[in-house]
């Protein structure tokens, strides 16, 4: 009786999960979704620490309580002190520490299971891999986001021959072992695993760091599941596969909002492709503008569209993009912002860093309707965004962005870039608008930049 | 092939199970606005952090004297849980800025 109503604890919490997912997916009930999810978590691990798991079981219970306790403060903290522009690098490093617990799982059971028992190896080594490729692959993606690893000292030539190679020699090895098990060679197994997470996501370029993330999640929640498999536990299983499925589908829709294809950003290269049309751009000279003309500019049109991008996250320059609506808004100046579906490091990462700084919701525009109001726009201000502008994408074939959709920012009749100076953007690629006609360049640091403005603006009334 | 047809007909649940739950999951968020990518990528990731319930049935089938399992499980368990309690916290964190702009 007992057992069973624990049993149906663990289905409640399965359901916990899919109504949760279910929710995190529409605007207006993604918060509850979140919670129903958590405490369908917190239900499964209730459950799994009292379930019966038959006699003489010794339980252990002080390492487990020592386990949860150390990491619920320092997952809470972590996630509490967080700057809200970190949140992609987080997610990342999250991900990866699921990963190891993967690992560390498959190599435990790989030790204590009887060589005969082919098919319990098999799994075993598969979470491990599978495990591993996350967990390392996470830790490379968090320091490329944090801007620690640069994509030129990790990328070696043939960098996607090489990941065949990894792929064909980890798929070998495992299978070798399931039929000659043995320490030395779970060992090298599970260096080569760690090796090829690393080599995995090496090639793959800044810019499509968030889609290879949302894939290395779904990587751990198949190895979650099938480490469900080891311990015959449905709600492992259930919850792994639930975000195995669903990140790979969250995975081709983010590609989709980029325009690439998956095959595309894993072969990678974004960025350090050839960047043949740069050249065409040598000679010509860039325009700079005063704040002060900016301002006049600013304040006596009729309508403005800021264009925020990394550059105003890492800034922290939200508040002070506020201000300056606000002031403009007062002056009968329309104000509204163009939101790239990537603008910043991750899709939707720029709405919350608007949203901080309490810009209402319906000054947001997405790509489309944005793409419709820049024809008739005044003025358009870039703070801190390059790729996701750049005309390159429409018109050259030859450049690595060509394809993606991008906001055409060069229809309005004026443009002005807030840039630190005149280097490419994250993925590594000039920008052809910096020379058009209508355009004007402003350097500085994005947050002194729009504190020149703020000031320039209160001047001006 | 018997052994095969044998696998399949023992474990036939199991395999239902396996089957529905990966069509549920590609169901389940077939339609996402941009702006619920990153939430649900880190509410996901969160949910992956139910690999603790394997290290948690892993120590407390182990031997008591036996450190490594117990040392490495424990490890196990807090990684994992960091997945978890810092996923649920930093999704929540995202999800509150919006409702605040909901009511702006």
């Amino acid at each position: 009786m007992y057992k069973t109503l624990l049993d149906i604890g663990f289905m409640m919490a399965a359901i916990a999960f899919i109504i949760g997912l279910r929710r995190l997916s529409a605007p207006a009930t993604a918060r509850i979704g979140n919670i129903v999810a958590g405490v369908g978590m917190l239900l499964a691990i209730a459950i799994a620490i009292v379930y019966p798991l038959g006699n003489g079981t010794s339980n252990n219970y002080i390492w487990i309580v020592v386990g949860i306790a150390l990491g619920s403060v320092i997952g809470w903290i972590a996630a509490k002190k967080v700057q809200m522009t970190a949140m992609p690098e987080m997610v990342s490093i999250f991900n990866g520490l699921g990963g190891a617990c993967a690992v560390i799982l498959g190599l435990l059971e790989m030790i204590k299971t009887s060589a005969d028992n082919k098919a319990a190896i098999g799994i075993s080594i598969f979470t491990l891999l599978v495990g591993a490729v996350s967990f390392t692959g996470s830790i490379l993606a968090y320091l490329k986001l944090a801007g620690k690893v640069q994509d030129k000292h990790v990328i070696l030539p043939g960098h996607s021959y090489i990941n065949i190679v990894f792929l064909i020699a980890s798929i070998g090895l495992g299978i070798f072992y399931v039929l000659h098990p043995s320490m030395p060679l779970l060992i090298v197994f599970s260096i080569l695993s760690l090796v090829y997470g690393i080599s995995f996501v090496a090639p793959i370029g800044g810019a499509d760091m968030p889609v290879v993330i949302s894939l290395l999640n779904s990587l751990t929640g198949i190895s979650a599941a099938t480490a469900g498999f080891i311990y015959g536990n449905q709600i492992m299983i259930v919850g792994g596969i639930l975000v195995g499925a669903s990140g790979t589908i969250l995975t081709v829709l983010m590609c989709n909002a980029m325009n690439r294809s998956l095959i595309n950003v894993i072969i990678g290269g974004f960025g350090s492709a050839g960047s043949s049309s740069a050249s065409n751009d040598e000679g010509k000279i860039a325009k700079e503008i005063s704040s002060y003309d900016a301002a006049v500019m600013m304040n006596y049109s009729g309508s403005v569209m800021i264009v925020p991008g990394y550059g105003l996250a890492v800034a922290q320059a939200q508040k002070i993009c506020k201000e300056i609506d606000d002031l403009l808004s007062e002056n009968g100046v329309e104000v509204n912002y163009a939101i790239h579906p990537v603008a910043g490091r991750m899709p939707g990462h720029m709405n919350v860093l608007l949203a901080e700084a309490d810009v209402p919701y319906s000054k947001l525009k997405d790509l489309d309707e944005a793409n419709a109001m820049l024809p008739s726009t005044d003025v358009v201000i870039i703070v801190g965004a390059n790729d996701v502008v750049n005309p390159s994408a429409l018109d050259d074939p030859g450049s690595p962005v060509y394809g993606m959709p991008v906001l055409n920012v060069w229809k309005a009749k004026n443009v002005i870039v807030l840039k630190r100076s005149m280097s490419p953007g994250y993925a590594g690629i000039q920008n052809p608008l910096f020379f058009y006609e209508n355009n004007r360049m402003y350097f500085g640091d994005a947050k002194d930049s729009l504190s020149k403005l703020v000031t320039e603006v209160k001047a001006l009334n | 092939m018997a052994q095969i047809s044998e696998f399949v007909s023992t474990n036939l649940i199991f395999i239902y199970l396996i089957a529905f739950t990966i069509l549920l999951g590609f169901e389940l968020i077939s339609k996402v606005p941009t702006v619920l990518h990153t939430p649900l990528m880190s509410g996901a990731n969160a949910i992956s952090g139910v690999v603790i319930i394997g290290a948690i049935i892993l120590i407390r089938t182990s031997d008591p004297d036996d450190f490594f399992t117990l040392a490495l499980g424990t490890l196990g368990i807090m990684l994992a849980m960091i997945n978890v309690a810092g996923g649920f916290a930093v999704t929540d964190r995202m999800l509150e800025m919006f409702k605040k702009k909901k009511k702006a």
